[in-house]
């Protein structure tokens, strides 16, 4: 039909738009001398004053990641990638270490700015205000609910930029809370025990090719622990970004919550344009202790790469949450537009009777993106509960994969679980695939999935033009109301943030 | 040019399999300022290829003729565009979309039409105030509003939530298809209520239906007869109640 062939040359044409967010800072850098062997890993330690169980641990992890091969199960296909040609470590070269705001270097500050990141002490003080102008089409939050929150919820903000975090505010509010939130160097120094006693106890070093890689480079990333019987007072928010050329970034998330402890964890993460690809491998471990919540969400819109698929981020992420105590609950939720691969699994062991283990996904590719992505719900202790709500959206000649593991484990009666799988097309040239593992050794126990798959309809985008939305809006509206119980899930900043984002990143795929 | 909307000689066809089948052949219609007709005919006769043509449906091919919306060449703008100059189709089957808030869609609408035309746009609090008045003129459910876009909803509540779009959106020139069909006698009145409330000397709508019943509610100026993609004989209201009595088979045999 002539309004398909129109609108794929739409999407070609409109496929081209610049990357928002690509622009470099002009920062002095120190960089480690490209390559990676225990010389280099003894630098990144002792550049971090590491004691030296930490060392040998980094040193062990590396040991066993020279054992391993890259995995192939995932369906993405890149070129090898030689970890010989990438420095493992960039800091941004300091004086003697910013005090406040005003210390920080104003270049970095005015990335942030660009970013529309709130950094700005006052801005933050003020709670962080719904952005303006927002794109009418992407203001799907109902109107009602809208007016009904009557204090924003205040944010903290632990700004990674490469691989040293250079500022971190409402640190005070939070230590009255007895609330740790720092770089996790810093928490290596300030308080080992805690770091020793569960840093890699949920992703072992050796774990997979990526997390061993992790574990041996790890430069920074964030620590949270959350006391017994608190509630964060505050949602918690680091924003990452790559910044050097040719640098991985490796970073380290723990965040543990004792008995009765909650928390809400948001992570954004934007990059500038280059044409190389780059290497990210993230290594995230969360502990929820007897009655513990743990909320962690997501928004990842790193450069995807341009229309030809050049460039854009190599993301292997490994994230997985251990619900160790009773009715403990971990709840992922993320965004991922970004990215030229994303490799990533953000999954629950749930080991304390009766915890809970959910996961929403949106996953959207266009041009040349591939995404496999999923989660792991093991149901280890009776009455676990777990939700898995995935929605992937692929445009353009792009792939998504959503590879799912739900394992009942024979100690695990009563347990449940409910995945929902729905895919969105956008042309036809592009791919959606679903990839559910099922392994079910407990006969009390009760699985159920369902699965859709759809394409944004004629009739759907001609009802929205007829009203006097343009093509791209109509698309949008549709896109955001097919991942509407996966948005409602993120904080609400978040979510308009997201809403947005999926807009921007299927500029011209209509189809 | 000093007509409201002028279709002169229009042609169009539908891809079937492949190949292109005319479904309109030559149709020619007046419609001036402030005028409601209505277009009578049998099934299959090409009343709603006609209002998809005029929306600006990309399925169908117009292979000739004319048709100018206030000195404007229509064929040639995009739906958007005519939604913005005042163009509304009340669609037969209005369509589902699942997870898209009602009031969020038709704020949205709204402000893009209000937007192309120059207008401030509306806050969610002005737009809420406005679509709840507009419902309860229309005796809906406000509850409607909080829905996903006709999800679930009965024959008859989307074609009332057509209506009400009609209402927020005003139009200049509004067609309506079929949009009396599968509605009880109250549904019929809120429908018919729907276009005398947008009755004015600037608005004119076409109105496409197999019933006598609406008409009576409506009065239109003009009855047109359509059958095999041409407009066959026009007349005035009498012809409706010409057409309840005679059916159409008069009419195509006279034609023939």
């Amino acid at each position: 039909m002539p309004a398909v062939a129109e609108t794929i040359s739409t999407v070609e044409t409109l496929g081209q738009s610049t990357y928002k967010w690509g622009f470099e800072t002009a920062i002095e850098m120190e960089l480690a001398p490209k390559g990676l062997n225990e010389d280099i890993i003894r630098l990144i330690s002792e550049r971090k004053g590491e004691p030296e169980w930490l060392l040998d641990w980094r040193l062990k992890a590396f040991a066993s990641w020279q054992t391993m091969k890259s995995p192939g199960w995932g369906k993405i296909g890149h070129p090898p990638i030689d970890f010989q040609d990438v420095h493992y470590y960039a800091a941004p070269k300091k004086k003697d270490g910013p005090k406040s705001l005003d210390e920080v270097d104003p270049e970095l500050l005015r990335t942030y700015e660009k970013l529309g990141i709130p950094l700005k002490e006052q801005a933050i003080l003020a709670g962080v205000e719904p952005p303006e102008g927002m794109g009418a089409a992407a203001a799907d939050i109902d109107d009602e609910e809208n007016a009904q929150r009557p204090d924003r919820p205040r944010v903290a903000v632990d700004a990674v930029f490469d691989s040293v975090s250079v500022a971190t505010t409402f640190r005070k509010t939070l230590a009255e809370a007895g609330v740790i939130f720092c770089p996790i160097s810093e928490a290596v120094r300030e308080h080992p025990e805690l770091v020793r006693q569960y840093l890699g106890t949920v992703v072992p070093a050796g774990d997979n090719f990526y997390a061993a890689l992790n574990s041996a480079v790890f430069t920074d990333g964030s620590f949270v622990f959350i006391p017994k019987g608190v509630k964060c007072p505050m949602e918690l928010s680091t924003y990452f970004r790559i910044n050097a050329r040719n640098t991985g970034q490796f970073e380290r998330t723990l965040i543990i919550a004792e008995e009765g402890a909650s928390v809400s964890y948001l992570e954004g993460c934007t990059a500038p344009m280059r044409d190389e690809n780059q290497l990210h491998a993230a290594v995230v471990e969360l502990v929820a202790l007897d009655d513990a919540s743990i909320k962690y969400s997501t928004v990842q819109n790193w450069y995807p790469g341009d229309a030809e698929g050049r460039g854009g981020i190599y993301n292997f992420v490994t994230k997985r949450g251990a619900c160790r105590g009773a009715r403990a609950k971990i709840s992922w939720t993320q965004v991922e537009t970004g990215s030229a691969i994303t490799w990533k699994y953000p999954s629950c062991i749930l080991q304390g009777e009766g915890s809970v283990g959910e996961f929403y996904s949106v996953a959207v590719t266009n041009n040349h993106q591939q995404a496999d992505t999923g989660t792991k719900m093991i149901h280890i202790g009776k009455n676990t509960r777990s939700t898995i709500v995935a929605k992937t959206i692929s445009a353009g000649r792009s792939d998504s994969t959503y590879r799912g593991l739900v394992r009942v484990l024979p100690k695990a009666s009563g347990a449940r679980n409910f995945t929902q799988c729905d895919s969105l097309l956008i042309g036809d040239q592009c791919g959606a695939h679903t990839v559910p593992y099922i392994e079910n050794r407990n006969m009390s126990a009760k699985v159920e999935h369902e699965a859709t798959t759809s394409k944004i309809s004629e009739d759907q985008l001609f009802y929205c033009r007829s009203r006097g939305l343009a093509e791209e809006d109509a698309v949008g509206l549709i896109v955001n109301g097919f991942c509407k119980d996966v948005l409602k899930e993120l904080p609400m900043e978040f979510a308009v943030e997201a809403q947005k984002l999926l807009q921007i990143s299927l500029e011209g795929s209509v189809g | 040019m000093s007509q409201f909307l002028s279709i002169s000689g229009l042609r169009a066809t539908i891809d079937d399999q492949g190949s292109p089948k005319e479904i309109l052949r030559g149709v020619d219609l007046e419609i001036p300022a402030g005028e409601v007709h209505a277009i009578m005919g049998p099934n299959g006769s090409g009343k709603s290829t006609l209002s998809y043509v005029l929306s600006g449906r990309e399925d169908y091919e117009v292979t000739g003729g004319e048709v100018s919306f206030e000195g404007r060449d229509l064929l040639a703008m995009e739906p958007e565009e005519r939604a913005a100059a005042g163009v509304f189709l009340a669609f037969q089957a209005p369509v589902e979309l699942p997870g898209v808030n009602n009031a969020n869609f038709l704020r949205t609408a709204v402000n893009a039409v209000r937007r192309a035309r120059n207008e401030p746009e509306l806050d969610a609090v002005q737009f809420l105030k406005a679509a709840r008045a507009e419902a309860k003129r229309l005796s809906m459910d406000a509850e409607m509003l909080k829905r996903n876009v006709n999800v679930g909803f009965s024959g008859g509540e989307k074609k009332r939530n057509e209506v009400l779009q009609m209402a927020l959106l005003q139009p200049r020139f509004a067609i309506l298809d079929e949009t009396d069909s599968g509605l009880d006698i109250d549904a019929l009145r809120v429908v018919a209520e729907g276009v005398k409330a947008l009755r004015s000397p600037s608005f004119s709508a076409l109105v496409i239906t197999h019933h006598q019943r609406l008409l009576d509610y409506l009065v239109p100026d003009r009855v047109h007869v359509m059958a095999r993609g041409r407009i066959l004989k026009s007349g005035g209201p009498e012809l409706a109640h010409q057409l309840e009595a005679q059916g159409y088979a008069g009419f195509l045999a006279e034609a023939a």
